[in-house]
């Protein structure tokens, strides 16, 4: 059964003659439990992607369904990892996962809230971190809060839009895992926005590569056929997977490359005449041409 | 054995040193928090870190001010005998041309001998300031006693009224310099708190919607250029209708309202930009959180424009004291303004000295005010971070 089902949804961003369409005819459906991720180059459209699933925007044309209805705004049930955290700078991290326990869970009592919070912050082990501020954890640890924040929310669906992107290497790699962790242990229906074919094929069930924009539309799905729990090291060794990760990267440029040569316009450079430094032009100018840059 | 004798020595000293330690970042920990940062290398002198590097930061963050407030004297003095030189020759040749040489000599030898009945009305020197704030202080504790033998004197009076139900017998007096600045300071501090009290609401709701910032745009654009003095006729031809019970302070109301009035649209304007620049990643959270309108303004729109709103609230009570000056002076209600403009009335010897007198205290009071708010912030920010 499919939880979210995105059919012929486009989105532009400006209008009349700026009008640019970043999304075309997007279909995708995600099954309940299922782990997907969406692969694609910077500036492809993935975060207005994730953004029109979760309801803060809103597809120009086509329909976006959230268990068979029409999404109309955001809500918790759709849970986001933003890209940048979003963590409030004035809350500790305690008081940001309480924010969100108190807003889900209505109606039941402090005591209950209080260790719903310690629970989510135990998940992302972030115990000792309790009462520390923000801006006193490292990019790591914030994304973490983050993420502790979404889980928090108790969300049917888990978007991510590239969590791990601003992070180093090894941090990225521990991160995964717990991800991995968690969504194994109750088996949310995650969506995972990546610019890394190697976190997506160690993470997700299916990847679908986002076809570079503007008009960006989706690629076909490839399979990820590794059983879980999956491991690095033994999945770096499997033929299988060396050559999933080269069709997915060799489709990825070959796009990239095929949308280059469509386009063919040549930009005109503008005529420009250097202005030498120390002339001063007394009374009328000659020529008041405005000098044009563009 | 040396180690032996030497561990309870070392022992001894550790803790103590550690205790001044404490101290000292207690102290510099103070110091900044009233605002007077600059005392920091002082204190890291005191304690002996760092003396070389330490006392030439003195040097330039005390001893230069210091210097340079000195320089302000010296040249106030010459330039005030200067004034007075000039003022003094005038006296003479008119003298001179009235009545002859002998009546210019006789004047010249009265504003030698500095008899007061000659003496040319100028700027005055920074010694006559100083002399003025001593009679202005002793005047001050002349008429507190004399409050005191009033109320003295009528407490048995004042027992019976009270008993019979009648009004209490309260002193009637001139007031003193020092109360003109508590009166002063009661009436900026009333028109600060209406000031915050209407522009911070109103702020945060023009900063939560568009239409509304748009539509009193234009309105706030005119008014906030208004000066003081139109403010305070306006004030006064509202309240004059508005209240007739003669019990009422009038003039103070109207100061104080004028004060706020005037005062209240740095706030305002920096209330609604503080709210209206929420960072969007914080109102995608808000609205994937769902949270409604109460707790987005708690949580998240207040958190945020704190700091906008603080400015705001910064620069009006520096408006506020400045313009309180003004409206007191029109106003006649009692305070600092009235005070100076009274004295600019009497031209008593003393009058142009006393001036400058209350002319130092304002100055003197404004700068504390900034750093009471200052302090405020710092208070409400470190309050809020040791709650959570």
């Amino acid at each position: 059964m499919s939880i979210l089902q995105l059919e012929k949804v486009s989105k532009s961003y400006g209008s009349g003659n700026e009008q640019v369409e970043v999304l075309s005819d997007i279909n995708l459906t995600i099954g309940e439990g299922e782990f997907v991720a969406i692969v694609g180059f910077t500036g492809s459209g993935k975060t207005t992607l994730i953004n029109l699933i979760n309801g803060l925007l809103f597809p120009d044309c086509g329909t976006v369904l959230f268990k068979g209805k029409q999404v109309t705004g955001p809500g918790p049930e759709r849970g986001v990892v933003f890209q940048n955290y979003s963590l409030l700078p004035w809350l500790s991290v305690y008081q940001n996962i309480y924010l969100a326990v108190d807003q889900v869970s209505p109606g039941t009592t402090k005591k209950e809230k209080d260790e719903m919070v310690r629970k989510y912050i135990g998940l992302v082990n972030l115990t000792p971190a309790l009462e520390k501020k923000p801006a006193e954890l490292s990019g790591g640890m914030r994304q973490r809060v983050s993420l502790a924040r979404t889980l928090a929310m108790q969300p049917e669906v888990l978007l991510m839009d590239e969590p791990l992107s601003a992070l180093d290497a090894l941090t990225r790699a521990v991160l995964q895992k717990e991800i991995i962790n968690i969504w194994t242990k109750d088996k949310r229906t995650a969506l995972l926005i990546t610019n890394d074919v190697d976190e997506g094929i160690l993470m997700a069930d299916r990847i679908i590569p986002l076809n570079p924009g503007p008009k960006a539309t989706l690629g076909p799905n490839f399979k990820v056929p590794f059983e879980r729990p999956r491991n690095l090291l033994e999945i770096n060794q499997d033929p299988v997977y060396k050559q999933l990760r080269n069709e997915i990267i060799e489709y990825l440029i070959e796009m990239g490359n095929h949308r280059r040569s469509d386009s063919s316009d040549s930009l005109k450079l503008p005529d420009l005449q250097p202005v030498m430094p120390g002339r001063v032009f007394l009374g009328n100018r000659e020529k008041r041409k405005k000098v044009k840059y563009f | 054995m040396i180690s032996k004798v030497l561990q309870p020595a070392r022992e001894l000293v550790e803790p103590k040193e550690k205790v001044t330690l404490i101290n000292k970042d207690k102290l510099i920990k103070v110091v900044k928090f009233i605002g007077l940062g600059f005392l920091e290398p002082l204190v890291r002198i005191g304690v002996g870190e760092e003396p070389r590097k330490n006392a030439l930061l003195i040097v330039k963050s005390t001893v230069f001010p210091v210097c340079s407030i000195l320089l302000f004297l010296v040249l106030w003095h010459y330039g005030a005998a200067y004034l007075f030189n000039v003022e003094a020759n005038i006296k003479i040749e008119a003298a001179r041309a009235a009545q002859g040489e002998a009546a210019a000599l006789a004047m010249k030898e009265c504003i030698a001998s500095g008899d007061l009945s000659c003496k040319p009305n100028v700027l005055p020197s920074p010694s006559e300031v100083y002399e003025a704030a001593v009679t202005l202080w002793q005047d001050h504790l002349a008429i507190m006693a004399k409050k005191v033998a009033f109320s003295e004197k009528v407490a048995e009076t004042n027992a019976s009224r009270q008993a019979q139900g009648l009004e209490m017998i309260t002193y009637t007096g001139r007031p003193s310099f020092i109360d003109q600045i508590k009166t002063s300071i009661l009436t900026v501090f009333a028109g600060f708190l209406l000031a915050m009290v209407l522009a911070v609401p109103a702020g945060v709701l023009m900063g939560l919607s568009t239409t509304l910032r748009t539509s009193f745009n234009w309105l706030i654009q005119i008014l906030k250029p208004v000066s003081p003095v139109v403010w305070l006729l306006l004030v006064f031809m509202i309240v004059k209708t508005l209240i007739k019970d003669p019990s009422l302070d009038k003039s103070f109301i109207i100061s104080f309202v004028s004060v706020g009035l005037c005062s209240m649209w740095a706030t305002l304007v920096n209330t609604s930009l503080g709210v209206s620049s929420v960072d969007k990643d914080f109102v995608n959270v808000a609205r994937v959180l769902k949270l409604g309108i109460g707790k987005n303004i708690r949580k998240i729109v207040l958190p945020f424009s704190f700091p906008y709103i603080f400015t705001g609230l910064r620069i009006t009570i520096s408006v506020a004291w400045m313009v309180l000056i003004a409206i007191e002076l029109l106003a006649q209600s009692p305070g600092l303004g009235s005070f100076v403009w009274e004295e600019f009335q009497n031209g008593a010897n003393d009058s142009n000295a006393k001036i400058l007198v209350a002319m130092i205290v304002i100055g003197l009071i404004g700068f504390l005010l900034d750093r009471l708010m200052v302090m405020l912030q710092r208070l409400l920010v470190v309050s809020k971070s040791e709650a959570s």
